[in-house]
Order: structure tokens, then sequence, then C-alpha cells
């Protein structure tokens, strides 16, 4: 069942002539993981303010169309009473942590504080979210003193302790190593499994295509393309417009150019995809049979 | 313009030890890339190339300069620093003014300041943006426009702190195009990036850093396909080195003309 839907919305910020989003129509499914991709200016973060509500409640502008979370729209309701259906990560940590507090744990417990939650529940969601996120360690340190990576970890965790329905994630994994790119990207599939709908704006597309359930690729603030995640990530209508292509599939579509990619197998976009398409030629080849 | 770095050490005043007996040199005229975990000490390692931090104890050394004698001003002639999030650098009311305040503090004369700023914002490709107000910019062009202050003070060394992050294709290959230039002029650069395909493209000798110490140095080759002690600082190699390991290809890959010629050769035996 659509927990998010977005019916023809058009959006314009204030003083600005050009459309940031047009037409989106969008519907995700309950514990639906979605990956939005696209070049920068297509309209990504703008379409992740418009689901927590930013837009038309922080960002005025121009908004017309729908958008309903959980059977709400988004023009009927108060930022304050969207946050509890609605979580939304930034693409920069920077802008998120409330600098009001002097550790990670505070920092963490201050939504839940706001919504005057008990103290010992409060505690409890505290403790769970670090766990989750593994930053159990960075608890006593100040948000701070913390690398880029590891303040983007206490954004998410602190969006995460509010166990919103529905989380947006703004390039959540933008300044984080490849370990904790990994780590992220698996707490976020499980908290899918779990029927948390997530929908996440990303450049990776490497790791997009290996959690994410569905890609929805903006352009020029449409929606150019939605569907499974090889589908979207191969396709020739993505080329020469700045979207993020997987190293893979550039290598084997040149590849495929100089005979070197099975003719008939799709384009990969993960590393297990590539070795399996590379692999067989390799192994043809030295049988004789290419 | 080289730098010379004999045991460095950086203890933050919390206590955190960042750098933990580091020694190494950067050549005039190098590229390299940094890469490490989270808080594996790369930035705090950079920031003492133009003086940001001090040394706790060891010498850092940028020329003939040791920059515990020289302040942060006169350092900025010879290092720029491009930080990671550009709203800690923009400041002035257009793009014009905000890349000529860099090379005006530095008494560049106006002739060759303004044709500073003019080339430079062609590199980056911003030169449509000389009147714009940086903050009417997008993200990605704000982080353009500080490359530009940066790079219009024409310092010998350029550091660039994880320049791609959060920027799509179009624009990693436009900052590709940057560190190219930057290497005929015979700058010095220096990059501090997860992004490991980037790193791998790009620069022609990586420092792995792991807690605070250097784990691997070297040309870029020889550092990308080194999987195992790469793990221990959470970097993986770049996507199509670890495709030619997975694949068994003899020589280690590091860009796509490598792989297309290594897999071709492979089949062709």
């Amino acid at each position: 069942m659509a927990v998010v839907n977005l019916k023809q919305v058009n959006y314009k910020y204030p003083l600005t002539d050009t459309a940031a989003l047009s037409g989106v129509d969008l519907e995700v499914n309950e514990g639906e993981f979605v990956a939005i991709v696209g070049p920068n200016g297509a309209g990504k973060s703008t379409l992740c303010y418009a689901l927590a509500g930013f837009v038309p409640h922080f960002f005025k502008g121009e908004l017309e169309g729908t958008v309903e979370v959980a059977g709400v729209e988004t023009k009927s309701s108060t930022l304050s009473q969207w946050v509890l259906n609605v979580g939304l990560a930034f693409q920069n940590p920077f802008n998120q942590i409330s600098g009001a507090k002097y550790t990670v744990y505070e920092e963490i417990a201050f939504g839940l504080e706001n919504l005057g939650v008990p103290r010992e529940e409060m505690r409890a969601r505290v403790d769970q979210a670090l766990a989750v996120t593994g930053i159990g360690d960075l608890a006593d340190r100040s948000p701070y003193s913390l690398s880029g990576g590891q303040q983007q970890r206490v954004a998410l965790t602190s969006i995460l302790v509010m166990q919103p329905k529905v989380l947006v994630l703004d390039e959540p994994t933008s300044q984080m190593d490849p370990v904790g790119t990994r780590e992220v990207f698996g707490v976020i599939r499980s908290l899918a499994e779990r029927g948390m709908t997530v929908i996440m704006a990303e450049h990776k597309v490497e790791w997009v295509a290996r959690y994410a359930d569905r890609v929805v690729a903006l352009f020029g603030g449409r929606i150019l393309m939605d569907g499974k995640p090889a589908e979207v990530l191969t396709s020739e209508q993505l080329l020469g417009r700045g979207f993020g292509i997987s190293r893979y599939t550039t290598a084997a579509r040149a590849a495929a150019n100089l005979g070197l990619w099975p003719e008939s197998r799709p384009l990969p976009v993960t590393l297990d995809e590539a070795v399996a398409g590379f692999g067989t030629q390799l192994s043809r080849r030295k049988r004789g049979e290419g | 313009m080289k730098i010379e770095i004999e045991d460095l050490r950086f203890t933050y005043p919390a206590g955190i030890e960042a750098v933990c007996g580091i020694s190494l040199s950067i050549d005039p005229g190098e590229q390299v890339a940094i890469v490490g975990q989270n808080g594996s000490g790369k930035t705090t390692l950079v920031k003492h190339f133009n003086g940001l931090l001090q040394p706790t104890s060891g010498v850092v050394k940028v020329g003939d300069w040791d920059t515990r004698k020289v302040s942060v001003a006169k350092l900025a002639a010879r290092v720029g620093y491009v930080f990671q999030n550009p709203d800690e650098q923009l400041f002035c009311r257009t793009v014009g003014e905000e890349v000529a305040f860099g090379p005006r503090n530095l008494g560049i004369e106006l002739h060759k300041r303004e044709t500073l700023v003019r080339e430079t914002l062609q590199l980056v490709g911003a030169d449509q943006m000389q009147h714009a107000n940086p903050y009417d910019l997008s993200a990605t062009w704000r982080k353009m426009v500080a490359l530009a202050s940066v790079l219009a003070m024409d310092t010998d060394v350029v550091i660039l702190d994880e320049p791609t992050t959060g920027q799509d294709a179009a624009t990693v290959d436009r900052i590709a195009h940057v560190v190219s230039e930057l290497r005929k002029r015979d700058k010095t650069v220096i990059t501090i990036t997860h992004d490991i395909d980037f790193c791998a493209e790009n620069f022609e000798r990586v420092i792995a850093l792991a807690r605070g110490q250097v784990l691997l140095d070297g040309p870029t080759k020889s550092v990308v396909g080194q999987e195992d002690v790469l793990a221990q600082t959470y970097v993986e190699p770049p996507q199509l080195t670890r495709l030619g390991q997975k694949l068994g290809l003899k020589q280690t890959v590091r860009n796509q003309e490598e792989f297309l010629s290594e897999l071709g050769r492979q089949i062709a035996l």
C-alpha cells in the first residue's frame, strides 16, 4: 500500500523562474527502499524537502499538486506534526547538528526532548539508535570534534531515534569511507525490511543497485525513468546527462564494442554482475568458442 | 615547493592524538592523494601544511619555511586550501569579488589579479557567474567558486579536501580537468578523498593513513593493488582494479583503458 503519494507536483523556489520540480508523480509503498538519482540540479534535494514538508513550510515559493504521507497532505499539516511521520537527514551534517548540545548522546536525544518523551524511554531509544548505526563509542564526544563521515552518522542516528514512518535521506554517505557506506546501506536495507519506507537521493550507483528496490531518475525536475535498479542504471537515456554511471557499466559498454562483453547479456552495474559477464567471456575464449 | 614532514605528532586539546609520528616528503609538482578511514588523521595532517594546525611535536617545512615560525597569512602565499565545505570559505557579495579576494590580500597588482580571476573562473567553468552572489548558486557551484578562489592565488601547493563529495559525474570530470591543468603548470596538488576511483584515475602517488600513521605510500598502481593492507584503513581498491583482481588479470589495472587492454591481451593469449 502506498504510504507516500505525490500527484502532479510542480514547485518553484521564491524569486526564481525555473521549476525545481515539474509534473512529479510518485507512489512509494510501505517498506520500499527507493533511490533517487540524477545530476546536480536535477531536483533530488528539492524532492527530499517536499517529502519532508520543508517545501512549503520552510521554503515558501509556489507549490502545485499534492504531497501526501500516510494519507495526510503536507499543505494541511504543520511542520511539527509532519516530522512525526517523516524524518530527513540533510546532505550536509553541519546543517543538521543543532549546536545546542555538548555530546553526541545529547544531540541524538534532542528531538525526543522536544517531543517531551519520558526520560527512561528516551534513554532506551537513544541507546538503541546508537547501537543500530554503530556509533556508541562516540556518545561522549562533541559533535563538532568528529570527522565529516562520523558527523553524518550522528545526523542519521538523530533521525532514526525519532522512529519516523518514512525516512528521507539526502546523500547520507557522501563523506563516509567505503566500510561506513556499506554499513549504513546495510542498516537502511534492514530498516526497510522491517517496514520503514526509505527514499534516498544518492550518487553512488553501485551501492544503489545492490541495496535499493527501485530507482527513480530525475532530470531537470522531471521523472525521466522509474524502475528496477539494473534497468534504470544501465539505460542509454542516462548518457550525456551528467548521471553517475557505474564504472562496470561504462567498461562493459566499451568492451561490447570491442567484442569483449557477451552480446546478449545485460550490462552490469555491480562488481558481481561484471565478474559474471567478463568471466564468461574469458572462459569462452579460452575454450576457443569466441 | 617541497613539503617535508619529520616525526609529526598532533594531539587535540581534548587529548585525542590524531597524528602519531608521520615522516614523509612531497616533491614540487607531485600529485598526491591521501586516503584512509574516517578519523584516520587525513584532515589533521594536511591542516599542518598551511599552518592551520601547529605540530605538538615534530617539524613541517614548506619550502624553506618551518610552519611553526611563519604565520598562516604568510603561508597562504605558498599553500592554498580548498575546504570540504565551501560555506566555510565564501563570504563576498559576488563571485568576482570572492575570487579576487585572495590575490588582493597577497598584494598581487590589479592587472595581473584581473587576469588571474578571469582565467580561474574559466578553468572551473564559472566564467558566466562573475556577478552572481555565491549564496544564490547551488552547492555544486559554490564548491567550484571556492576552488576558483584558492586557485586564483596561484600558490605552488594546492590542497583539495574531499573535492568530489556530493558531486555529479559531470562536475567530477571538471575537477579532474582542473587537476590535470595544475599538473601541466607544475603545481603540487594534494587531495584528501574517499573517492578511490577519482584518486586512481587522476593521481600518481597515494598515501594511505590508518590511526594517525602512514600505512602505505607509493605509486598509485602499487598502493591500490594491495587490497588486504588497504582494508585495515577501510579503503577498497578502485572498482576496475577489483574487477581485474576478481577476473585474475595478471597486471593491476587502475582505469578503463588499462582494464580493456589487459582483458584483451589475456583473451588473445
